[in-house]
């Protein structure tokens, strides 16, 4: 990745999250020259740590029409623009007995006001269309909810941006903000992988670090106002729902069970922590409680089901620059131009909204970039489709089937993972299509691909875009597999038991706050097969 | 303050979630082993369920490789119930209708019923070399196969006319179930049953209408009609276990395998007040010796080396150490005791074409151990590994109550207790 370091970009965007790779998305599309880029790798940040819910915007209807507005009008821009990264699963927001039915008719109103379709379903009804819901619902409404998978959504962004000519640097951390007396003209990075600090220089910088863009900001001397939120969240081994199961009440913990790929997640708590405390989310025994014993209220047989993981991830707040204090906080998309906020030339913040919003959020960005460098073009990201989800003149079935000689289970994933990109999957002889990750179905084709094309420094990267390691053994398997196949295409291969060290040690992190019963025994056969027979120590990174 | 006590625990159905993917499963598959379209058990079953609970398209119609011979929950160190989770992925997403050839496969009670009535016509015509070229191209029956011959004396009907009157005459008494191939193919193993069960103290009944287990309905999807005998077996289980406190044996180790264990995973038809009473002739006598309660007293000049073969079912119930036991205590029976590997056949699998050439590579091992291990004969408790066995090797194959029937000398033993 040897960018022109001499030239002058147009756009510097900094932050490789939804918004971040979505501002690259469509001011590339614009014509702007574009340079991303993320200190560790895509989607690490909030982007990649929510529920992947496709809101309908039913949730904030009552509480906040503006949002529940926004959400359900890019919930059907999603569904055009990115139909390979969402499920259309739809939504229940269930009534239990101790909640008031008459929160009901509030909720379907303001839905109704915001433009969300909604229907008020019999329990009984409910109950057959969503077998695991609680059959002690007193009421049900459906809504156009769905899951979203925010890493490829994400990536697909940064390949378009890609392909129309942006450049992008991932493991590039943002040391500097470099400004030539009240104008911004560039950054300074610190390269990961060489251990070097560059300078890249640009018209325009864009933060757009979510939570991290309060760091960014004040290397640029601006100070905003940012009050980090902890969500913790669990993930369950496999589907327990089809459809997404909300509490129809205000927001509260814990509230939201939404089926993703093969898993399914509960979430989430909402807790204020010091912004010192940002690079450090770990989940407590207390939120593990909140969330299981809400959760069975929404689905009782999360009870006997086993956890895998436990994550959490931090919403970016913004607080009202009037209101240093942080009391009225909005959820809103807050779009900063640091000229008219504080006098600096060529440094613009967009942060708060949500990953529902990252295409409004980018286009909001970039009409502001535009103005600025006094380009005319209009946004077209709500009209043209993502990678991988194009229409293609063959079905996606044609496409997949002509890559893949014999697993079935591969070939699907593989058409579900990366739509019509998975015709780039190289066609496979028997060995290209032998599983690595056995429990989600990934070919070594499909392993190669990603590292060949789509931005692996390591396997953590490589998870985000295969859904390697990702399954019930969370690495078991597959991870002295997927190293081998890193190993291969590394430049310095001796870095490769770092790596899997690495990993393993990142897949254990999720595993500890829920480490009883089933995941304990998998963690210690684990343990005992690298630890064990490969030698790896706990300590080698 | 009150403490809130909240316990999760993984259970689910089939256990599913228990896979920590040790993969001991894939390597206990006698199928994976010779035929590679095959996912194998890990795939199909632990992490095919997750993916098709996803999407019920994952579903792979390559699951009807599986020979449910359970050899990988056998293996399974953590209990995950991974032939269970096959069959009922198989009933539950499989599209594909069963067949003609299926059907007539598996309704081994009707066809049983028609072709005993005409017995030496139809025995006659299925071993006609172009009979069979015209099932293997119509019906899909591979021209290997030799069906079993069928009888023109059913069991029940010599039971009626020639033995059920004795029975009373015991103080002690036993329901048998017979199964269809002791009905319509090999009375004399019902025969067998009856003189060993005689000679220890028991009359043997049969239940007031027994109907096929419905093993090849159920693994030709014909799943209504399974549950239908199911339940009516589970009824009159009843009547003899429940109401008359009579125990039922049988001689078939797949039939009552079918009815303890695949009725409520599979079908889910409830059999708890059935199921400990629901057993294996070999087992019931082998309890009988071991508390003391019978003594059997053999002939002098019975000399045989027997082979025993452990039927997959078999190894699953775990059972097959009182039919070798048994044997063993016939002081003149050398016996071998065959490596415990699957035959092959399945039931109706070997008989299909597309599976003729897996399940002989399967049972390949076991035909090679049989010829090496120069045997009188083999020994085994499932009727389909007797056919398979005598069709692939030089072998004969006999029933362990069969055996005892031919070394027990009935009226020594019968004095022991008659005194």
């Amino acid at each position: 990745m040897n960018k022109n370091r001499s030239k002058e970009y147009d756009v510097i965007i900094i932050g490789g999250g939804a918004t971040g790779a979505g501002t690259a998305r469509d001011c590339a599309m614009r014509g702007l020259s574009v340079l991303l880029v993320e200190r560790h790798d895509f989607a690490t940040g909030a982007t990649g740590r929510n529920h992947g819910l496709l809101h309908s915007g039913a949730r904030y209807a009552v509480t906040d029409h503006e949002s529940a507005a926004e959400c359900i009008e890019e919930n059907m821009i999603l569904r055009k623009i990115a139909n390979h990264c969402i499920e259309e699963n739809n939504g229940l927001f269930l009534t239990l007995p101790e909640d008031d039915i008459a929160f009901q008719s509030q909720f379907v109103d303001a839905c109704t006001s915001a433009g969300i379709s909604t229907e008020i379903i019999d329990p009984k009804l409910a109950l057959r269309m969503e077998p695991s819901a609680n059959p002690d619902i007193i009421g049900a409404v459906k809504v156009p909810d769905g899951s979203v998978d925010p890493f490829r959504l994400t990536m697909s962004n940064a390949l378009d941006a890609k392909l129309k000519g942006a450049d992008i640097l991932t493991q590039h951390e943002v040391v500097d903000i470099l400004k030539d007396q009240d104008r911004v003209n560039g950054v300074e990075l610190f390269d990961h992988a060489k251990k070097e600090k560059v300078k890249y220089y640009g018209k325009i910088v864009c933060n757009a670090a979510g939570i991290w863009g309060h760091n960014i900001a004040r290397f640029a001397g601006v100070n905003i106002n940012m009050f980090p939120a902890k969500g913790s969240l669990l993930i369950f081994g496999h589907r327990v729902n089809k459809m997404v199961l909300n509490r129809c009440r205000k927001p509260a913990n814990a509230d939201i069970l939404v089926p993703g790929d093969t898993i399914c997640l509960i979430g989430t708590t909402s807790e204020r922590i010091p912004i010192e405390e940002i690079d450090n989310m770990y989940v407590s025994k207390d939120d593990v409680d909140v969330l299981i014993r809400e959760g069975v209220k929404l689905s009782p047989s999360l009870a006997t089901t086993r956890i895998l993981r436990a994550y959490a991830g931090v919403r970016p707040l913004v607080a009202a620059d009037d209101d240093p204090s942080g009391r009225s906080i909005s959820r809103g998309i807050v779009l900063m131009d640091h000229k008219e906020r504080d006098g600096l030339e060529g440094f613009i913040t967009i942060t708060g909204g949500k990953l529902m919003t990252y295409r409004l959020m980018a286009e909001e960005a970039t009409d502001l970039i535009c103005k600025k460098l006094d380009v005319d073009k209009k946004c077209e990201t709500a009209n043209i489709p993502l990678q991988g989800s194009e229409k293609s003149d063959e079905t996606l079935n044609n496409v997949s089937q002509k890559v893949y000689s014999v697993n079935g289970i591969t070939q699907k994933s593989a058409k579900d993972r990366h739509g019509s990109l998975a015709h780039k999957i190289a066609k496979g002889d028997e060995n290209e299509d032998s599983m690595v990750c056995e429990c989600e179905g990934v070919s070594i084709g499909e392993v190669k691909y990603a590292i060949n094309e789509l931005h692996v420094n390591n396997l953590i990267d490589l998870r985000r875009r295969t859904r390697v390691g990702m399954g019930t053994c969370q690495g078991e398997l597959c991870a002295c597999r997927a190293a081998g196949l890193l190993c291969e295409s590394m430049e310095e291969p001796g870095k490769a038991k770092d790596d899997l060290a690495n990993f393993l040690q990142e897949r254990w992190k999720g595993m500890s706050p829920i480490a009883w019963g089933e995941t304990i025994n998998e963690i210690q056969f684990t343990s005992w097969i690298y630890e064990g027979i490969y030698g790896l120590k706990p300590d080698n990174n | 303050m009150k403490k809130e006590i909240f316990e999760p625990y993984n259970v689910s159905d089939n256990n599913f979630e228990q896979c920590v993917k040790c993969t001991i499963c894939t390597v206990y598959c006698p199928v994976l082993e010779v035929n590679p379209d095959y996912p194998g058990p890990k795939q199909s079953g632990p992490d095919g369920e997750r993916m098709r609970l996803k999407d019920p398209a994952f579903y792979d119609e390559a699951l009807k490789l599986c020979l449910n011979c359970k050899r990988c929950e056998v293996a399974c160190p953590s209990g995950v119930k991974i032939g269970d989770i096959i069959q009922s992925a198989r009933i539950k997403y499989s599209k594909s209708k069963p067949k003609l050839r299926d059907m007539i496969l598996a309704n081994t009670d009707i066809v049983g019923t028609m072709a005993s009535t005409f017995a030496p016509i139809v025995n006659t015509a299925v071993a006609l070399k172009p009979v069979r070229k015209v099932m293997d191209s119509v019906l899909k029956i591979d021209h290997h196969r030799m069906f079993p011959k069928y009888t023109g004396l059913r069991f029940e009907t010599w039971y009626r006319r020639y033995a059920e009157k004795k029975q009373q005459e015991f103080k002690k008494h036993v329901s048998y179930f017979h199964g269809c191939y002791v009905n319509y193919n090999f009375p004399q193993q019902g025969k067998d049953l009856i003189k060993v069960m005689n000679a220890a103290g028991y009359g043997v009944h049969l239940l007031e209408k027994e109907k096929c287990c419905g093993v090849a309905l159920i693994s030709n999807g014909l799943i209504k009609q399974a549950t239908k005998q199911a339940k009516h077996n589970v009824e009159a289980f009843k009547k003899s276990i429940v109401d008359k406190k009579m125990p039922v044996i049988s001689t078939s180790s797949t039939c009552i395998f079918t009815i303890r264990d695949e009725y409520p995973h599979l079908l889910g038809v409830k059999n708890e007040e059935i199921r400990n009473d629901s057993e294996l002739a070999t087992r019931f006598i082998f309890r009988l010796i071991d508390e003391g309660k019978l003594n059997l007293v053999f002939k002098k000049n019975y000399k045989k080396r027997i082979a025993y073969h452990t039927p997959c079912h078999m190894e699953k119930l775990g059972w097959s150490i009182y039919s070798t036991s048994l044997l063993k205590m016939i002081p003149g029976v050398e016996l071998v005791q065959l490596e415990s590997q699957c035959c092959g056949i399945a039931g109706t699998y070997g008989f299909k074409k597309e599976n003729y050439q897996t399940s002989q590579e399967v049972g390949k091992p076991l035909f090679d151990q049989i010829e090496n291990s120069k045997v009188d004969f083999v020994a085994t408790d499932c009727e389909t590994c007797k056919w398979q066995i005598e069709m692939s090797t030089s072998s004969k194959v006999q029933h362990p109550i069969s055996i005892l029937a031919e070394a027990i000398d009935v009226e020594a033993t019968m004095k022991l207790w008659q005194k």
